[in-house]
């Protein structure tokens, strides 16, 4: 069995696989934040528990409702976003003429209030989900075992981000959208609905983390705490990103699972830490972050 | 003024204590209720495997007890909740211990917080009959044989089991995937020393945080080990959740998996599709005979589920413990821990057990293998029982312990 | 301090001198190390204008460092409680230092992002015992009292606290304090006025986790233990929402929140189990929503209304 640096190309293939797709997670949620913060200036600490309530709904909705894992795909982030929505339109709609970090510390207790509602509610031991019928079982190449789950997950999230990209970049919608980031008083006189597209944008950010809960549900334990240590991480990332651009969040993303996974094969005992590492690098030579603009 | 005041109410609130204690030793009963706390995990990775089962189990020994022997003093039974957290489950026994007058703890799953909690047990010179944890410091390095026994199973005995019995079959190369805390390294270390005295070769071992939401990646190093078996040194949730990705990332087709600590409940929740063929030891099995049966009926018609030896083991024990307060006549803890020792223990769970000089209940542990799903005749009937392993053989030989309060 | 301040301190160190009569005293101990806690976190939040996420992982730290001391270097109780409060104010130098670089909400997720590293690696060290955590920490003696015996320790404690809460107050009325307002309010303008506002900030964040190290380093000798809960970011938000609850930028604010918080706790976990987390969570919401300045804030707000001051 061949190997490379002393460690057998299966073990080696199967974690970068592995990386790519924690990968996808990091560049699908961090393109969440990176699209929030843009708009509100908020940075939404909700966004893991968002994402967890999006792996909950996909279970729930098989569990007690029968519905199927191909419709939630669909149902779950759409549920995300109106229960976004409502948060803006509720609460952080009144945050805007404050200090940002008020909006910090109101999605924090939002997070608390969902990650806790859910523990009381499932506890923290995490429910089974199977991997859908068409989706289970891996291809066999050869070098490494593909599971094809973990490939669809990759392909979808990837799809995701391309379709943001080219929404925000592309699209008439997109132009407005980048118009009120910049310039919200001007063109709001332009007669564009700025608090509508406010409101759109924070749905739209949070229903992306749904769909990454979605994506996850099979892969992982749906467990209350899910969102919660892989947030942090995220922010980790969205640091190092900078947010400026959305090519640079997703690339961010996917460079940084991939890096975590090879840590994992040569050293094990830093893997948890590597993103952290990394942050701290990059603080001290660019503070602005590698695809940053300091605002 | 105030400083004299304020002396003498300091030296009163010092004293009194000392004059209750006082008090206790002559033979009475402490506040006149023997007070039972059940310390356990309700809603996390190992809330299956005890958690309100074994309060339940708490809560029939004190109904039969009170039916058979019409005890003169009052029984009350508290119960919590320690969210598998060492400092979470230290502060709520502390707090028992010193405002609520509780006399005895039970159950204490989870190693890490057994130990803490058996640290204040022995602090307040209190009782700790440990029903639900497994490592085996609880009767060597970190023993207290004065205030805790070690009640239903330990690493030692699970390791054995299987250690010894699947090595033996030919499958001789392990690897661990191991949860990283005490009762992990615990159960680890005696599996290896296992695997190796049966001639078996060990080829390492990873360590998963507790409750890990992903276990892929450390599947994948046991899968590049090419070992034979690949040993799950955890429990419950992560049990459950490593065999299911194990079968995902089709690991199951080359290597055996050998779940050190499984229980009926577990199987339960896997299926026999996916455990069947598996080994281990187990304390407890509800269909061995007609005494286990009648008691895991009238369990089950309560608490929709068969009991495993946790509940099974926790109801044994405060039968025990009551048995003993009633036979000493006083909930004084050096009383009632040598009326234990001395008495046998003869009830559903277990025959013939006895509680040893370091802290040790010595009983019966049994071989099982889990039936092929065409084997098995109602819900529930996962086991063949392969071979009861006699206790003195089952547990660790006091030759060998490690406790410093033991005399050899 | 005015004299307003010092009447209220003093009235409040008496009740707390004979609190242990009427109430368990390891749980006035845990608030007092709460309290003093959240002083140290206002500090720097209220005064300075950090808002820190991390802050737990001083108190974890020092409480680490201080159960080691004391475990296994059977070093004297006042020793090991320095040796805690001084890794802490180091550990507050490195974090500092890197997270100074950025600002405002940038700042505030670093210091998570930094502090969840630190975390990681308590986990995984082998001195903090992982999981299992530092157990059987002794309490050890001071001048020939028994520190075992619950009330000796509670007078320490209440010495503690009282002196750093004199410390933090000394601090918040000097010069360097003034400055610190000054960064909080128009930090342009005090650059501007040729202050090294970065320095100041460092120290400040020093100070503050210095402090809060001392906060974790008593609470190990009064619970003879070190667990990971101590670092987690969960406890980081504790101490935000016991500032922001007692009231940013006042004096007494943060003992009153961490007073209320510390208590809800105590009398809900048996009761309610995890929906301790989300009556957390919605005092946060609510609290930012309609209750920014705090119980003391708003009490002080009120009270000038009332008597006809502008507030």
């Amino acid at each position: 069995m061949t190997e490379i640096f002393g460690v057998p190309i299966q073990a080696l293939f199967g974690q970068l696989m592995l990386g790519l797709v924690n990968g996808s997670f990091y560049a699908v949620l961090s393109l969440g934040l990176a699209v929030i913060f843009g708009m509100l200036n908020i940075i939404n600490f909700a966004h893991g528990a968002l994402y967890m309530a999006g792996a909950m709904l996909t279970w729930i909705g098989l569990e007690y409702l029968g519905i199927s894992y191909w419709w939630m795909l669909v149902l779950a982030p759409i549920g995300v976003g109106l229960i976004g929505i409502a948060i803006e339109r509720l609460m952080l709609q009144w945050l805007y003429k404050l200090d940002h970090l008020y909006g910090l510390l109101l999605t924090f207790g939002l997070a608390l209030m969902i990650e806790g509602l859910f523990r009381d509610l499932y506890g923290v031991a995490g429910q089974p989900y199977s991997i859908p019928e068409e989706l289970s079982g891996a291809f066999n190449l050869g070098f490494m075992f593909l599971p094809k789950y973990r490939a669809w997950v990759v392909v979808a999230s990837l799809s995701v981000c391309l379709f943001t990209w080219f929404m925000i970049e592309k699209t008439r919608l997109g132009a407005y959208l980048r118009a009120a980031t910049e310039n919200p008083k001007l063109t709001q006189a332009f007669g564009i609905n700025v608090p509508l597209m406010v409101m759109l944008t924070y749905g739209f950010g949070v229903g992306l983390a749904g769909f990454a809960g979605v994506l996850a549900a099979p892969a992982s334990q749906i467990s209350p705490l899910m969102g919660s240590n892989l947030i942090i991480v995220v922010f980790a990332v969205v640091v190092i990103g900078g947010m400026g651009s959305i090519l640079g969040s997703v690339v961010t993303g996917l460079g940084l699972g991939i890096i975590e996974g090879m840590t994992k094969v040569f050293w094990p005992e830093a893997s948890a830490t590597v993103v952290f590492m990394i942050m701290a690098v990059v603080l001290m030579f660019r503070p602005a972050g590698l695809f940053g603009r300091e605002k | 003024m105030m400083k004299r005041k304020l002396l003498a109410l300091t030296l009163s609130a010092l004293l009194l204590p000392a004059a209750g204690s006082a008090l206790a030793q002559a033979g009475k009963i402490s506040g006149d209720v023997v007070k039972i706390a059940v310390l356990t995990d309700m809603s996390g990775v190992y809330s299956a495997l005890g958690g309100k089962g074994s309060v339940l189990g708490a809560e029939m020994a004190i109904e039969d007890f009170k039916a058979q022997f019409k005890p003169k003093f009052k029984i009350e039974l508290v119960s919590a909740d320690h969210q598998n957290k060492a400092d979470v489950g230290s502060n709520k026994v502390r707090e028992w211990y010193d405002t609520q007058g509780v006399d005895m703890v039970t159950d204490v799953l989870n190693s890490g917080v057994a130990i803490a909690v058996a640290k204040v047990t022995t602090e307040k010179n209190k009782i700790m009959l440990n029903t639900g944890a497994a490592s085996t410091r609880l009767t060597n390095e970190d023993c207290a044989p004065n205030n805790v026994v070690h009640y239903v199973y330990d690493t030692y005995a699970l390791a054995n089991g299987p250690g010894k019995a699947v090595t033996k079959q030919g499958k001789d190369s392990w690897f661990f995937l191991t949860a990283d805390y005490a009762f992990g390294h615990s159960l680890e270390k005696d599996s290896m020393d296992a695997v190796k005295a049966s001639g078996g070769k060990v080829l390492g071992a990873v360590r998963h945080p507790l409750n890990a939401s992903d276990f892929s990646s450390f599947l994948l190093q046991a899968q590049a080990s090419k070992a034979k078996v690949i040993g799950l040194a955890n429990a419950g949730g992560d049990t459950i959740n490593s065999i299911k990705a194990a079968n995902e990332f089709g690991i199951t087709k080359n290597q055996t998996l050998v779940g050190l600590l499984t229980t009926v409940v577990d199987i339960h929740a896997l299926g026999l599709q996916t455990t069947q063929g598996m080994m281990f030891t187990e304390g407890f099995y509800w269909n061995l005979n007609k005494e286990t049966r009648e008691f895991s009926r009238r369990f089950f018609s309560r608490h929709k589920g068969m009991p495993n030896m946790l509940p099974a083991g926790t109801y044994s024990a405060v039968l025990h413990y009551l048995k003993a307060v009633q036979a000493a006549g006083t909930d004084d803890t050096a009383a009632v821990m040598k009326q234990m020792k001395a008495t046998p223990i003869n009830d559903a769970f277990a025959k013939g057990g006895k509680i040893r000089e370091d802290g040790r209940m010595v009983h019966d542990m049994y071989l099982v293998e889990v039936k092929k799903p065409g084997e098995s005749k109602e819900p529930w009937d996962y086991y063949n029982v392969k071979q009861v392993i006699p206790g003195d053989e089952a547990f660790q030989p006091m030759a060998l312990s490690r406790c410093p309060a033991v005399k050899k | 301090m005015s004299r307003r301040v010092t009447i209220a301190y003093l009235a409040g160190l008496a009740l707390l001198m004979l609190a242990p009569m009427f109430i368990y005293p390891i749980l006035v101990m845990k608030v007092l190390c709460f309290a003093l806690f959240a002083c140290a976190f206002n500090l720097l939040l209220g005064y300075t204008g950090l808002l820190s996420f991390g802050h737990a992982v001083f108190l974890g730290g020092a409480a680490y460092v201080t159960g080691h001391a004391l475990k296994v270097w059977e070093l004297p109780t006042l020793v090991g409680l320095l040796a805690g409060t001084v890794a802490a104010a180091a550990l507050g130098w490195l974090i500092g230092s890197l997270a100074i670089r950025r600002q405002g909400i940038y700042f505030a997720m670093v210091t998570l992002a930094l502090a969840q590293m630190v975390y990681f690696l308590f986990l995984q060290a082998p001195f903090t015992g992982g999981e299992d955590g530092l157990q059987g920490v002794p309490r050890g003696t001071l001048f020939g009292l028994d520190l075992s015996v619950d009330i000796n320790l509670y007078y320490l404690v209440l010495a503690i606290f009282a002196g750093s809460f004199w410390l933090i107050q000394r601090t918040i009325h000097s010069p360097f304090g003034q400055i610190l307002k000054a960064i909080r309010e128009n930090e342009p303008r005090a650059i501007s006025l040729g202050y090294d506002v970065a320095k100041y900030k460092l120290l400040a964040f020093v100070l503050s986790a210095g402090l809060a190290g001392l906060a974790g380093a008593t609470k190990t000798v009064v619970f003879k233990f070190a667990t990971l809960t101590d670092a987690h970011w969960h406890t980081s938000g504790e101490v935000v929402l016991m500032t922001l609850l007692g009231g940013m930028g006042t004096v007494f604010g943060p003992v009153v929140g961490a007073t209320v918080i510390v208590t809800l706790q105590n009398e809900l976990a048996d009761k309610v189990g995890s929906l301790v987390t989300v009556i957390m969570g919605a005092i946060f919401v609510i609290c930012v929503l309609a209750f920014r300045r705090g119980i003391v804030g708003e009490s002080l707000a009120l009270y000038r209304r009332m008597i006809g001051q502008k507030p």
